[in-house]
């Protein structure tokens, strides 16, 4: 175990090299002068191109900017080439973030995990039959047409709920972009449960638990359940990776300040080093959520045993 | 119901049924005649409505991109301010936009860049993917390490993610290049998945004992990959394909709606609803009908591979 998690770390840290580095060199890939950029239309004078060009170390080599660039992003001292702070609203925006997750991935465990468990023990039946179908629909709805869909029908047509996220009611006008972000992994998860249910539905075990005299509930409920639970949590990791790109367009659309949203506004005004460090922050969160499942994964499946 | 090993395995069992059955009694079988694994998942796949409701969902996409004039007589790109946002007519079915340009003619000629932008991608990463999982899978050792940090490196960064970055570059005049510069990020970017399928069934296939057979014979690296191992790649393969087509459809829709994928004067899906979500409030028409478009087709791709994996997995049935 203890060499698992030691390599699983390694990996981590070069996945996030790796990364990082991707991100980087993607970021330079475009060329343009950064410095003309800045200025716009505006001429730009030799004196303020030497003063600039100090700044943002742009006479130093790739690999060092590179580092350059890892140290800003870790000290939080990145400025956008408008001097602005990148990381001034990056607190209260991961927070925002991460309560829209949290709907999110709840609603995706509570519903689609139950339905998951209801359509493996009915399996072939018509609740089966018509959920696999449904869920098909839903994994085929893409984020730019069920977010503006649901902010129309729910926000415009009927009025559930608030159109845009208002910081007078700061949990009411999060719940629609929540269940938005979550109905796009639910359908997976609950084909996930369903099969991996299914699967240990006729395991061994359960047979010589049900022979041994335990009720239908307990073997199910208990027995079952925690094992087809593992490949579920992976796929939450996994699906992280999804639902960001989900954030930015469900942010986006609700107007909502968070993580995704901010990113969303950067492409629209073109604010290159706003955008990288966004997506450099998205990539850093992913790589560590995928480390803790991984973890989380050695700790609940006794059975992997790594060499 | 035959099982997916049939084309493999069945010479083997028909042959030599005492080696299995070493108390000498084999079991009674059906005088059936043995179908091949693809015939198999071909009775299958006809007998599934998924597959035919996707099937005929996707050939219309194909004529209509193929084709759009068959299905509208307007101009897309003939819009008028003075219809702006006009309801449903004769000459327009779903009315204008707020451009005033016709809502179904927009969507129907929309199909043609996202159909490009699909294919294009799901090929390019498909013959990336099939590479590079081949030669991970069949070599094993420092090539099959190598290759899988590279695949989880690629993994750590979102394909949408990755293609905002690069997109925000381009020149936004140049509509030919943004096109192809989509297909290539898409399909570099998004060949990670299909290839670590593509690693697994070869690593699974590689240990077959008809692989040791052939090898025994002498058949070299290449006859053994192309003739033994490449058809139990191929179901998982085209499914993962089919699949990755349909989210690229809906990747390109996402990158035009944030203003970094296609633009106009093109058409394309995500360029509509983005444009049609600010007047929703007046009228959702002109933003329904591109979602239904982009979703129906999406939808097309996924239920088209579902199928075709439940057809070739006999554990699903």
């Amino acid at each position: 175990m203890f060499r698992y998690i030691v390599r699983r770390l390694l990996q981590g840290v070069l996945t996030f090299f790796g990364a990082t580095f991707v991100v980087y060199c993607l970021m330079f890939a475009g060329g343009g002068d950064p410095i003309q950029a800045l200025a716009g239309e505006k001429p730009v004078t030799a004196q303020q191109r030497a003063a600039l060009t100090e700044q943002f170390h742009l006479d130093d080599n790739f690999f060092a900017r590179y580092l350059y660039f890892l140290k800003d992003f870790f000290t939080g001292n990145l400025k956008s080439y408008t001097g602005r702070d990148v990381f001034e609203n990056v607190g209260s925006a991961l927070q925002l973030t991460g309560k829209i997750a949290l709907i999110a991935i709840i609603f995706t465990i509570v519903v689609g995990v139950t339905l998951g468990i209801v359509a493996a023990l009915r399996r072939g039946g018509i609740f089966d039959t018509s959920s696999l179908i449904l869920t098909l629909v839903v994994i085929g709805i893409p984020s730019i047409v069920l977010a503006p869909l649901a902010q129309y029908l729910f926000g415009i047509q009927w009025k559930i709920f608030p159109v845009n996220y208002t910081f007078e009611k700061p949990f009411v006008s999060l719940i629609l972009p929540g269940l938005v972000l979550g109905t796009l992994s639910l359908a997976t998860a609950m084909r996930l449960t369903r099969a991996s249910f299914f699967d240990n539905l006729r395991a061994d075990y359960v047979r010589t638990a049900t022979s041994k005299g335990l009720t239908r509930f307990r073997v199910v409920g208990v027995h079952v359940l925690r094992n087809s639970l593992i490949p579920i949590i992976t796929f939450l990791g996994v699906e992280l990776g999804n639902l960001m790109g989900g954030a930015i367009i469900t942010e986006g659309v609700f107007n909502i300040p968070g993580i995704g949203g901010q990113l969303y506004k950067a492409i629209g005004l073109d604010d290159g080093p706003t955008v990288i460090t966004f997506v450099s922050l998205l990539v850093v969160i992913y790589i560590v959520a995928n480390l803790v499942v991984d973890l989380l994964y050695a700790v609940l499946d006794p059975r992997i045993r790594y060499e | 119901m035959s099982d997916f090993e049939t084309e493999t395995g069945s010479e083997l069992s028909t042959a030599t049924p005492g080696a299995f059955f070493a108390n000498g009694t084999p079991p009674s079988q059906e005088v059936t005649k043995v179908r091949s694994a693809t015939a198999d998942a071909w009775h299958e796949l006809r007998r599934n409505g998924v597959f035919w409701v996707g099937l005929v969902i996707a050939l219309v996409a194909l004529v209509m991109a193929v084709w759009p004039s068959l299905f509208t007589p307007a101009d897309p790109n003939f819009c008028l301010g003075s219809r702006q946002m006009q309801g449903p007519s004769g000459a327009a079915i779903f009315g204008y936009d707020f451009q005033g340009c016709d809502v179904w003619a927009h969507a129907v000629y929309g199909t043609r860049n996202s159909l490009l932008i699909g294919t294009g991608a799901a090929l390019l990463s498909g013959v990336l993917a099939m590479l590079v999982g081949m030669v991970a899978g069949f070599f094993g050792g420092w090539v099959d390490a190598i290759i899988s940090r590279i695949i989880e490196v690629a993994l750590a960064v979102p394909l949408i993610l990755a293609a905002i970055v690069l997109m925000k570059n381009l020149p936004n005049n140049d509509q030919n290049l943004r096109l192809f510069a989509l297909i290539g990020i898409l399909g570099v970017f998004g060949w990670t998945t299909a290839a670590r399928v593509v690693r697994s069934s070869v690593i699974s296939a590689k240990q077959q004992d008809y692989v040791s057979a052939a090898r025994m014979l002498g058949a070299g690296n290449g006859r053994i990959m192309w003739r033994h191992i490449m058809p139990n790649v191929l179901a998982p393969f085209l499914v993962i394909i089919t699949i990755a087509l349909g989210s690229f459809i809906a990747a390109e829709a996402t990158l035009s709606f944030l203003g970094v994928g296609l633009q106009s004067p093109s058409i394309s899906w995500g360029l509509d609803i983005s444009s049609a979500r600010v007047h929703m409030r007046e009228d959702a028409t002109p933003l329904i009908v591109p979602s239904v478009f982009l979703a129906l087709t999406v939808l097309a791709f996924i239920m088209l591979g579902d199928a075709i994996r439940e057809a070739f997995d006999p554990k699903m049935r």
